[in-house]
């Protein structure tokens, strides 16, 4: 493989996992955070 | 008698011999290079931690018919017990992470996104590199020296020498090289952010997020990242999972001593070991040579880039939020942790008095140790799916 294409492969798909895997982290992060919020006392049902 | 004598003399002689005669003056160059070391460490406190054995290693190295990189000898030891393996960055990772406090990443998780930019340096050194000739692998890890992060250039760059990609001798280059410029960060930054960075945008106030992180959130967190790793780039698992083995230690708050000894005696153990080692790679007959001073070219590219790429993902922000992001928050998006978020906050400050943009920044830049080692990562994936490693 020569240097352009691996570099151009690197930039693409590096930059582009890096990027998309950050991402897919800060969606679930946001679950996580709101799926361990402690209930209101409301919420629970007598 | 006499013979005896003579012969003692010369054998006392020969270590100055050696190191006077011309073949001498590589060492020579690099005796020098070792008080220049000492001087940054001592005097300017320049990663000192790293900086000052670095530099006794590459003293003991260069010093004449010097074997302590021989076969059994004592740098070499070091060398073969945790760096040819690549455990001393990890068990410094493991370190980091039972340092590292990711509540102002989960308060606000969207943060991580200038985690990413802060790469962007990475891609474009390699680039950069691989136009300059740089064989595939060190394009590499020269190009890591980006993700400002030592252990993981140290690893990369060490996993190619293990395999003969690249000369042993360039890891204690580019090591020296990452841990320079990750302590230049307060003398590099600000006149890039100063520069792409308009006053009334320094000047965005972002409120205090008064976001609540519960524990549960903090405890599954470093689990999650480690699965998510091992499913998309595992051969950067090691990686990951020691820095988020750390912080799991941290958070669970039932091995107080483990992270204790994670934090202290671990890495600072593992740190004295990998100094020494390193600087004992630095031997001058295989460090001086005109790759070396590209490769320290190279390295500070990365980081301005990297900075540069923070603060567009900042400014493209910014617009988006109606003024709300203030954009000197992406160049906290790099792994020099906390460094750059402190860089972020005093920048911050000056554009306005009442801008309080730490918390903020933390997040960022805890956001930007990810994102190093997920972008090392992903590019020893990507090298693994290409069969070059």
């Amino acid at each position: 493989m020569d240097n352009l294409t691996f570099g151009l492969t690197m930039l693409l798909v590096g930059m582009g996992g890096t990027l998309l895997t950050l991402w897919l982290l800060a969606i679930l992060m946001g679950w996580l955070t709101r799926l361990c919020q402690p209930r209101a006392k409301g919420d629970h049902h007598e | 008698m006499s013979e005896a004598i003579v012969s003692a003399l010369h054998a006392l002689a020969a270590g100055a011999k050696d190191f006077f005669s011309p073949s001498g003056i590589p060492n020579m160059i690099m005796v020098g290079v070792a008080l220049g070391m000492f001087w940054l460490a001592i005097r300017k406190e320049v990663e000192p931690l790293l900086l000052l054995p670095i530099a006794f290693g590459c003293l003991l190295a260069n010093l004449p018919l010097s074997d302590v990189m021989a076969k059994e000898g004592f740098l070499r030891v070091l060398f073969d017990m945790g760096i040819g393996n690549e455990l001393f960055p990890l068990l410094i990772f493991v370190g980091i992470g039972s340092m590292t406090d990711f509540t102002p990443l989960l308060a606000r998780p969207r943060m991580i996104l200038f985690g990413a930019a802060g790469q962007l340096g990475i891609f474009l050194t390699l680039m950069v590199a691989l136009a300059l000739g740089f064989p595939k692998e060190l394009a590499v890890s020269v190009a890591v020296i980006g993700a400002c992060d030592g252990p993981t250039v140290i690893y990369v760059s060490n996993l190619f020498a293990g395999l003969g990609k690249i000369d042993p001798a360039m890891v204690g280059a580019l090591a020296v090289a990452a841990y320079s410029y990750m302590a230049l960060v307060p003398i590099i930054q600000p006149p890039i952010m100063r520069l792409m960075t308009t006053h009334k945008e320094r000047a965005t106030r972002m409120p205090p997020d008064k976001t609540r992180v519960p524990k549960a959130a903090l405890i599954i967190f470093p689990i999650l990242v480690t699965v998510i790793t091992g499913i998309i780039a595992p051969k950067g698992l090691p990686l990951m999972g020691a820095i988020m083995l750390g912080n799991f230690m941290k958070v669970s708050g039932v091995v107080t001593r483990l992270t204790s000894a994670s934090e202290n005696e671990i890495a600072n153990v593992s740190t004295l070991f990998l100094g020494l080692a390193i600087g004992g790679t630095m031997d001058g007959h295989q460090f001086l040579k005109s790759q070396t001073l590209l490769v320290f070219a190279l390295g500070l590219m990365a980081i301005v880039v990297d900075t540069v790429g923070g603060l567009l993902l900042g400014k493209i922000w910014y617009r988006l939020s109606g003024g709300k992001m203030n954009p000197l928050i992406g160049a906290a998006g790099i792994s020099a942790y906390p460094m750059a978020a402190r860089i972020v906050q005093v920048e911050g400050l000056r554009g306005n008095h009442q801008n309080h943009l730490l918390m903020h920044a933390m997040g960022a830049n805890t956001g930007g140790q990810i994102g190093s080692v997920m972008a090392a990562s992903i590019m020893l994936a990507i090298l693994k799916g290409m069969g070059l490693i």
